[in-house]
């Protein structure tokens, strides 16, 4: 599912900053041309790795949607002389955790090791295997097809899956960014190994490659193990990160589909965010106002607290290379859809007409900035960082500028931001349930 | 407020991580030092300086295993309630009080504990610990914030149980295969129940319940222990201890025979839930526990496992199979085996190519070889563990509140790593017919049908 998939994106959000904490990254570009970012930390004897390539469902393509996410999938299903059993084998015996992954701008793989040399260095040989030798068997890819198409059907099992993915399409139509969106049993029928073959070829490339780690080892450390990794990788262009259509402006639908079970689902949203874009901060601490910050936020105070009328109701932007989404979410009682969907609009509209009031603006900003250190306190997260900083290029500076242009922020670029870029009354609209919600 | 967690979801990875002692040094680790005040209250610190912040867990020693058929849910409904004020700390303010400090918090219910949590900051841990001291003993709501909550937990039930196939599915199994023992009872809640849960109930489940002398609280993270205690005396310290209830054992009467229920959802997938009675770790000194513990992590424990490989990849039969063991409730304990259905097959060849795995290993045991992975994954784990003081402080608040220490966790590694090949082939051979409970969730269509407010066009609303 897209919002699944967006979860790369969502870290890109949180990323704030306190001096007094500083992160030392180091990074440099590998002899293959991958951009590494490297952070020490010799508390634990493990060691955490993270190879991006620009192999993300945004290069789908049409009518092929979930080709990098087979590609991704398949690539622990075989190689030379190694079948996927003797692989899975490998990798329990050495209690590693080897993951492969396809986000919406990124796919490739994940390792946590024990940094005792013999473990260390069997985990890194059998990732380098997994991305440099991957046969992608019929046999396996069959099989393989059979349980993702069962698993979407199961996913559009649920309301709340069924509303995201049609806001999906409402929002990106067949832009790049809708790929997740429209895959679906005839787009995984029509790949072919040989799709998955070239797929692989053109997108698993040494040069442009992110690389991150973290975790009990020095530079030198690091870069021997991207030696392990990428080596064999075919070199290469250097990937096009950047290149990404402009997503086209389209105003929303209301949309209702028929779905069984107690509750109707409600999503709404349009495409806002880019990583570059100036109204970022204003953006994105406003809604911590609006929706973001939990039980702090506006949202849950008038449709939860004070009137019961559903469990979660949250909103939130992931910004991406191009437009990224902005979207509401909720779920509640079929029969008092209606009702509930009256309170979460007249929510939008006052804050977007009003704005945050100075006490609200000062509390998101105490909340951002005063946790900071909560968002990078394990090697696990660490990494998830680091990643963006490789991927989206964001200068060594970025940590401090985040935080200093948070701190700036003022309820009068906040609002107008907001009444700029947000228009309530022309967002997707959809729900999915028993009736519809909506007029 | 919040978050309930399914407990059977956390206890495999607990029960790894309980069992598995630091192999390795590890520098920025100290280990946990306790303290009981004189009023019961305990407190266990693990000091973590990787990063200025701090995880603090209050764990009161009341779920769902403590609650009596007609009143179900409402431990779980009272963890919602304690967000909504004190005469000094007004309905809302917790939540704005911890955020303005940088903080995150919440709170979970499981059929044994319920749990409340931050992270933030280490400076502001006495903040924290101020807040959870003045709502253990000053709760105060109106029926008016009651009925509110009771609406928002029912929307809870709805997303979490009664639209989601699996929900329903181990709704289902628990109910059904346990007649007397309360583990039966969903941690929500019937949804009858809580239509006719009043206001006075969760106050006196409250009065019950809450108590320094029924929690642990657990800190893990950039603190001094002393500095930890010393707050601790002076926030919680004056609390008064209360007489608890007692406790009932409930023992399950002994089963008589295979039970068989079918359940029907909408859903796409099929699923087979296979759950047999076993003997809950209620001693450490037990020895059948670790041997089953050692089965499930050898039938599922990693991909290689024996029923992703065999009914997932080699007789494509199912979509996921999986084996769990509850070994640390305080209610009945059960081995169970999940698995989805492929859509081409039946309920009847997926059930028998799961008797087939376990009595495989019954009739011809495992490979030492088999063993020493798992020993080695539960060594590995317990080092990646230490990289989040989250799970650090749930695996020390879990032993605690279900009657074990967290100086446990190193013998209880030491009888995981010494289970022989013959011990699991045992467990695998006590699986039998009359303990057993299958539960088989027939999937129904879903129909879905569009419609859109104008074809393909837009308009403004």
């Amino acid at each position: 599912m897209s919002v699944k998939a967006w979860l790369g994106g969502v870290l890109l959000g949180c990323v704030a900053a306190q001096g007094a904490w500083a992160l030392d990254v180091q990074r440099w570009v590998s002899p293959q041309g991958a951009t590494v970012l490297l952070v020490e930390a010799h508390a634990n004897p493990i060691l955490d790795v993270r190879v991006d390539f620009d192999a993300g469902s945004r290069r789908d393509p049409q009518g092929k949607e979930g080709l990098a996410g087979m590609t991704a999938g398949l690539l622990d299903a075989g190689s030379p002389g190694w079948d996927e059993e003797r692989l899975r084998k490998e990798q329990a015996d050495i209690a590693a955790e080897i993951g492969t992954f396809a986000d919406q701008e990124s796919a490739g793989i994940r390792v946590r090791t024990l940094t005792r040399p013999a473990l260390q260095q069997r985990a890194l040989a059998l990732a380098n295997r997994l991305l440099t030798a991957p046969l992608f068997p019929q046999k396996v890819l069959d099989r393989e097809r059979a349980s993702a198409i069962e698993g979407l059907e199961q996913a559009l099992n649920n309301g709340g899956s069924v509303a995201a993915r049609a806001l999906g399409r409402q929002m990106y139509g067949h832009h790049p960014y809708g790929n997740d969106d429209w895959q679906d049993a005839s787009s995984l029928r029509r790949i072919s190994r040989e799709d998955l073959l070239a797929f692989w070829r053109a997108r698993y490339q040494a040069q442009g490659a992110v690389v991150a780690i973290v975790g009990d080892i020095d530079k030198a450390g690091a870069q021997r193990v991207v030696d392990s990794l990428l080596q064999g990788l075919p070199k290469g262009g250097a990937a096009a990160w950047r290149d990404v259509p402009v997503v086209p402006e389209s105003a929303g639908r209301i949309e209702h589909i028929a779905h069984p079970g107690a509750q109707t689902h409600i999503a709404l949203g349009a495409s806002i965010l880019r990583r570059e874009d100036p109204d970022y901060y204003a953006l994105v601490v406003g809604n911590y106002v609006l929706g973001g910050g939990g039980f702090d936020s506006r949202l849950m105070e008038e449709v939860r607290a004070k009137r019961g009328l559903t469990y979660g109701v949250s909103s939130h932007f992931i910004p991406l290379e191009q437009a990224g989404p902005f979207a509401l979410s909720l779920s509640t009682r079929n029969d008092q859809a209606a009702s509930a969907l009256k309170v979460v609009r007249q929510t939008l509209a006052n804050f977007v007409e009003q704005g945050p009031t100075e006490a609200e603006l000062k509390q998101a900003k105490d909340n951002i900035l005063g946790g900071f250190p909560l968002r990078y306190d394990s090697n696990a997260k660490l990494l998830s960082y680091l990643s963006v900083m490789g991927i989206y290029s964001l200068p060594d500076t970025y940590l401090d500028d985040y935080q200093k242009a948070v701190a700036e922020l003022t309820v009068v670029q906040v609002r107008d931001a907001w009444r700029r870029r947000i228009h309530p009354d022309k967002l997707a609209l959809v729900t999915a349930g028993a009736t519809p919600a909506a007029p | 407020m919040s978050y309930w967690a399914e407990p059977s979801v956390n206890k495999k990875i607990l029960l790894i991580a309980a069992a598995c002692g630091a192999v390795f040094s590890l520098g920025a680790t100290a280990a946990p030092q306790e303290q009981t005040l004189a009023n019961g209250f305990k407190i266990v610190v693990e000091r973590d300086t990787r990063s200025p912040v701090v995880v603090s867990q209050l764990w009161y020693r009341i779920g769902s295993v403590d609650e009596v058929n007609g009143h179900t849910g409402l431990s779980h409904l009272l963890e919602h309630m304690m967000f909504k004020g004190t005469p000094t700390v007004p309905d809302g303010e917790y939540s704005r009080r911890i955020a303005q400090a940088g903080g995150k918090e919440n709170a979970f219910t499981s059929r044994d504990y319920t749990v409340y949590f931050q992270q933030l900051a280490a400076k502001h841990l006495p903040l924290a610990m101020k807040l959870e001291a003045d709502r253990m003993r000053n709760l105060s709501f109106s029926d008016d914030a009651f009925r509110r909550e009771l609406e928002v937990v029912k929307e809870e039930r709805r997303w979490r149980t009664d639209d989601k196939p699996t929900g329903v599915l181990f709704e289902a199994l628990y109910a059904n295969a346990f007649m007397a023992n309360p583990v039966r009872y969903p941690v929500i809640g019937w949804m009858d129940d809580l239509d006719h849960t009043k206001p006075d109930d969760a106050r006196q489940w409250y009065r019950q319940w809450y108590a320094p002398n029924n929690a642990t609280l657990v800190v893990v993270g950039d603190v001094e222990p002393q500095a930890v205690f010393a707050e601790a005396q002076k926030q919680f310290g004056g609390l008064p201890a209360v007489a608890l209830p007692e406790r009932r054992p409930q023992q399950e009467p002994e089963q008589k025979g295979i039970r068989r229920v079918s359940v029907k959802a909408p859903s796409r997938l099929g699923f087979v839930a296979m759950a047999w009675q076993a003997p809950r770790l209620s001693r450490i000194d037990l020895a059948d526990p670790y041997g089953y513990f050692m089965l499930a992590e050898v039938l599922s424990g990693d991909s290689a496992g024996r029923l992703p490989r065999t009914l997932v990849r080699e007789q494509s039969i199912a979509q996921s199979a999986s084996a769990n063991y509850d070994a640390l409730g305080r209610g009945g304990a059960l081995f169970t085996i999940i698995a989805s259905r492929a859509a081409d097959k039946t309920d009847t060849a997926l059930e028998a190519a799961i008797r087939a795995q376990v009595a495989r290993i019954a009739k011809d045991g495992i490979g030492e070889q088999e063993l020493e992975r798992v020993r080695l994954q539960m060594d590995a784990e317990r080092i990646y563990q230490r990289d989040s003081m989250f799970a650090q402080a749930m695996e020390i608040g879990t032993l605690e509140s279900v009657g074990f220490s967290w100086r446990d966790q190193d013998t209880m590694r030491q009888r995981l790593r010494a289970v022989t090949p013959a011990e699991v082939q045992k467990a695998a051979a006590a699986l039998i017919d009359d303990r057993l409970t299958v539960v088989t969730l027939t999937p129904q269509p879903v129909s879905r049908d569009t419609q859109n407010d104008i074809k393909g066009e837009s308009f403004v609303r």
